[in-house]
This record gives C-alpha cells, sequence and structure tokens, in this order.
C-alpha cells in the first residue's frame, strides 16, 4: 500500500523542462472584521449592517451555513496564527498557498456576507460594492498575484450594471460575478443587459456556486443533510449551463465567456448529449438555436477543476476530462475551504505536459487576459 | 525494526499530538485515553497534514434515526477533506481495504527499563523516573 495513493505525476511531468506556475481559478479571501468593510460602504449601510443584518432569501431564520463539515467550511489547518477567519491574513494565505503552490495568479472569489443572498437588493448592492473596493484595497494592491472579480448581484439589473460601470472605469478587475441561485434560472432575459455589458467590456462572466435564490437548492425541494446539498452544487450548475444555452444567451452574445466555478466537471458530459439529444426532438421550440447545443458549451465555457471527480479508477478521470475537452478546464484550489484541491494531488490520472501547462495555466491565462 | 525513544509521555497532552521527525519521516504521535498512537504525519488522499486533523468518535447508526458514539477521541478526521481513519492501524473506515494511512507501533517504556535494554536513543536522555514514548520504525 502506497503513502499516498498512487500519486500519479508522470516522469516527464517531473523533470518539465520549464516550471509550470499556477493561475488558481478560486481563491476565497474573507473580511477579517466587520469595520475593513465599513469604511467602503455609506453611513446608512453601516448602520443597516449592524441594526438588522443579512435578511436572506432561505426560509428560516438560522439556516445559514455554518458550520457544513467543518467551522466556516475551511481546512482545519487554515486558521491563521495571527487570529481571524481563514482566508483573512494575506501574510498566512501567502506562505501556506501561494508560496508553496508557486501560484502566479489567484483569482479572488469572494462569499462573506452573503452577497448575493440579500433579500433586501440595496442593502446588496451597497455590500457588493464595498467588497468590491474592499478586494482591491486589501488583496490586490498588497499583493499584484490576487486578481478581483466584480460582484455584481442580478437580481436588480440596474443596480448591478450600475456597479459593473463603476468598476469597469477602474480598469482592474478580471470578470464580472453573478450568482447560480438567483430569482429565476440565468438565462432568462432580465439578466440579458448584465450579459450585453460583460460582452462589450469583454470580461467573462463568473458564476460560482453558492447563494440562496429563495428555491429549495435541489429539484426535489429541501435536503436533509449537508451531504445532498453539496451534490445539488452540481445540479444548480447543469439547470444554469442549460437555460444559458438553451434559452440562447451564446447566440445572442457570441464573445460572452462564461465561467462556471466550484461545479466541478463530471456532469457536463452527460447534460449536454441530453441537451443535444433533446435539441433534435424539441428544435421548433427552440427556433432560435442555430447550432447543437453542445457546441455552443464547447465554445463559450469554461469550468474550474474542484471539486474534482474522483473515480476509482484514473482511466475514468481520463475519459472524462477528454470529453469536458482539455481546453474547457481551469484548474482551481478553492483554497482555503474543506474541500480543497491541491494541484499536486488532484488529477489521479497522468497529463500530459501540454495538457497540463493548459490547464493549470494556458487556458486561465487566456480568459483572464492575464 | 528500530526503536526510537522520542518524547517523555508528559510532552504530549491528553487529546493532543506532537510530530516528530524519525528517519526522514514525520510521525505524529497522539496521545487519546491514556494510549499512544503513532502515523506518518500525511493523510493517504492528497496529503493534508494529519497533526492537524479532528479526533472525532465513530458515529454509527443500526438503524435510521438511532445513532451510537463509541471509541471517542479515537478516530481522525481529516483536515482537508474529512475522510475518516482509525488511528490504532490507520485503515479507513469507507474503504478499509485500499486505503490506510502508515502507523507504527507504539509503545510506553519507565526510564528504569530503557536505561538496561540495548534501545536507541534518539531524541531524549532518558531519566530513570519518567516514562517514555518508543516508535518502531
Ligand atoms: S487530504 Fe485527507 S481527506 Fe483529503
Amino acid at each position: 500500500m502506497s503513502d499516498v495513493i498512487d500519486r500519479p505525476i508522470l516522469a516527464e511531468e517531473a523533470a518539465a523542462k520549464s516550471r509550470l506556475r499556477i493561475i488558481d481559478c478560486d481563491v476565497h479571501p474573507s473580511i477579517h472584521a466587520h469595520s475593513d468593510i465599513e469604511q467602503f460602504m455609506p453611513k446608512r449601510w453601516q448602520e443597516h449592517l449592524r441594526t438588522y443584518g443579512s435578511h436572506l432569501r432561505t426560509p428560516y431564520i438560522g439556516t445559514t451555513p455554518y458550520p457544513r463539515s467543518s467551522p466556516l467550511i475551511a481546512r482545519r489547518d487554515a486558521w491563521p496564527p495571527t487570529g481571524g477567519p481563514p482566508g483573512s491574513d494575506l501574510d498566512f494565505m501567502r506562505k501556506q498557498h501561494l508560496d508553496p503552490l508557486d501560484i502566479e495568479y489567484g483569482i479572488l472569489q469572494v462569499l462573506d456576507l452573503f452577497i448575493f443572498s440579500q433579500q433586501n437588493l440595496e442593502f446588496g448592492a451597497a455590500i457588493q460594492r464595498a467588497i468590491n473596493d474592499w478586494q482591491l484595497a486589501f488583496w490586490s494592491d498588497r499583493d499584484p498575484r490576487l486578481k478581483a472579480s466584480i460582484l455584481a448581484g442580478q437580481d436588480d439589473t440596474q443596480l448591478a450594471i450600475a456597479e459593473i460601470e463603476r468598476c469597469a472605469k477602474i480598469g482592474r478587475y478580471v470578470q464580472i460575478n453573478v450568482c447560480p441561485r438567483a430569482n429565476e434560472p440565468l438565462g432568462r432575459r432580465r439578466y440579458w443587459p448584465i450579459y450585453a455589458r460583460a460582452q462589450e467590456l469583454g470580461l467573462p462572466l463568473g458564476i460560482h456556486v453558492g447563494g440562496y435564490g429563495g428555491h429549495a437548492p435541489t429539484g426535489g425541494g429541501w435536503p436533509s443533510y449537508y451531504a445532498e446539498e453539496h451534490q445539488s452544487n452540481a445540479h444548480t450548475m447543469a439547470a444554469q449551463l442549460t437555460s444559458l444555452v438553451l434559452e440562447g444567451v451564446p447566440e445572442r452574445f457570441p464573445n460572452l465567456k462564461i465561467i462556471f466555478i466550484e461545479g466541478g466537471f463530471g456532469w457536463i458530459p452527460s447534460a449536454t448529449w441530453r441537451m443535444d439529444r433533446h435539441f433534435e426532438a424539441f428544435r421548433s421550440e427552440v427556433p432560435h438555436l442555430k447550432r447543437r447545443p453542445s457546441e455552443y458549451v464547447k465554445e463559450h465555457f469554461w469550468f474550474t477543476t474542484q471539486p474534482i471527480d474522483e473515480p476509482d479508477e484514473g482511466k475514468h478521470l481520463r475519459s472524462l476530462i477528454e470529453w469536458v475537452g482539455v481546453d474547457r478546464l481551469l484548474f482551481s484550489s478553492d483554497y482555503p475551504h474543506w474541500d480543497f484541491d491541491d494541484p499536486r494531488y488532484a488529477f489521479r490520472t497522468p497529463l500530459t505536459e501540454t495538457e497540463r501547462r493548459k490547464i493549470f495555466n494556458g487556458n486561465a491565462r487566456a480568459l483572464y487576459k492575464l | 525494526m528500530t526503536r526510537h525513544i522520542v518524547a517523555r509521555t508528559s510532552d504530549i497532552p491528553p487529546g493532543g499530538n506532537k510530530v516528530f521527525g524519525v528517519d526522514g519521516r514525520d510521525i505524529v504521535v497522539f496521545h487519546v485515553n491514556g494510549e499512544f498512537f503513532a502515523l506518518l504525519n500525511r493523510c493517504p488522499h492528497a496529503g493534508a497534514p494529519l497533526e492537524k486533523a479532528a479526533c472525532v468518535a465513530r458515529l454509527t447508526s443500526p438503524e435510521p434515526g438511532v445513532y451510537e458514539r463509541s471509541r471517542v477521541g479515537e478516530l481522525l478526521r481529516c483536515a482537508w477533506h474529512g475522510w475518516e481513519f482509525d488511528m490504532r492501524n490507520g485503515q479507513s473506515w469507507f474503504d478499509p481495504k485500499r486505503v490506510k494511512i502508515r502507523s507504527y507501533p507504539v509503545s510506553v517504556e519507565s526510564g528504569e527499563v530503557l536505561q538496561k535494554g540495548p534501545y536507541v536513543a534518539e531524541t531524549f536522555p532518558v531519566h530513570v523516573e519518567d516514562s517514555y514514548v518508543i516508535i518502531e520504525t
């Protein structure tokens, strides 16, 4: 029995001529103290935060998500020795993650304060704005490896567009993030002005799992267990991919690039095979689609790798990667969360050097124009 | 088998652990309910340091809705993806045949006995009045 299950690093991977630096498309920074973001919020909303806090779209008070598997869904070794929650201390993040794993760029994904699930849309917009400023001041300005995303809650399109414009002027953000658990499926036309603006600005649209849209997270209702809910991240992503494609978003916005973050990728082949079959049968219902759904998926969508599927046999992961396409995958670690993937061990199947370069660096470099 | 004296029993508090470098390996020793367990400090899944794992109980359910806790503190729950292992032998609960942490035999002996025996004192000068944790590799 090996100490680490079949660590599948090929001899040629170990001896690769040039160093492979990593672009990690999912790094979670967190707020050390509320006062850190209050400085970016007008007094009116600071007081609101203190007086009312979050009003979320979950059905019952107290159904907010922690602990889920581990406190703050974090790796137990990621609590900074200086105090504060995991992900809140840049020096510790450098020491534990960015430096030892040779991260060239880390794309920041903020989940704090349930930014996308605030029932009060103006308060939600105030938090998004504050966090967008905080990402630059506390992270990107202090470490140029860390790249910020424009968080824009899509349920009030006007507020979202205003925030996108404001951040686009600053010019330092690499993508626009919306939430997969919105009030309506993401392909619906009410959201199209956001997609139009993202396309014009040349910024990819990032969709990170999580949030509460007010609906049960599975098509079958509210799950009993976290294990069930965690599984539902994949169904949610599959539903949103279907909605975006079948409602015609890539057809209408051919230059828009869409990235699904933290949804894994095992579900993609069957979702696209199924869509293609349905397209043959129901073509006249969706005449706005000019091509097979899988063709849109192959050209307009990208997927981050974590949580990577771990079939018992490495060759099945290999087939999966080929079905999804090496060009579609972007490495992500999800640091510092509990289901973190270490780039050295994440792929339990050998990859050629060309494939590694694409997945760990090249695809993200091109997509985010880094 | 080489025997390595790595610590005084009092150096590892109950419920705690300590990592020792032995022959180029990091070995973590846990102190649970008066017993000591030594394991390679590395999760067989993706390499997380086991010193950060949680020491938990075994939770079983003979039928839906009935829960039983046993062997409190003797199971390790990895700091990253939460895989659970038995501290006694390093075996995983979910796939005991395939997945296992490397474990080492541990014993506790008094300084008196150790001074008489031909043992390798790697880390500690031995005092007759103390008890020591010994790992075999
Ligand atoms: S590294 Fe231990 S469970 Fe994954």
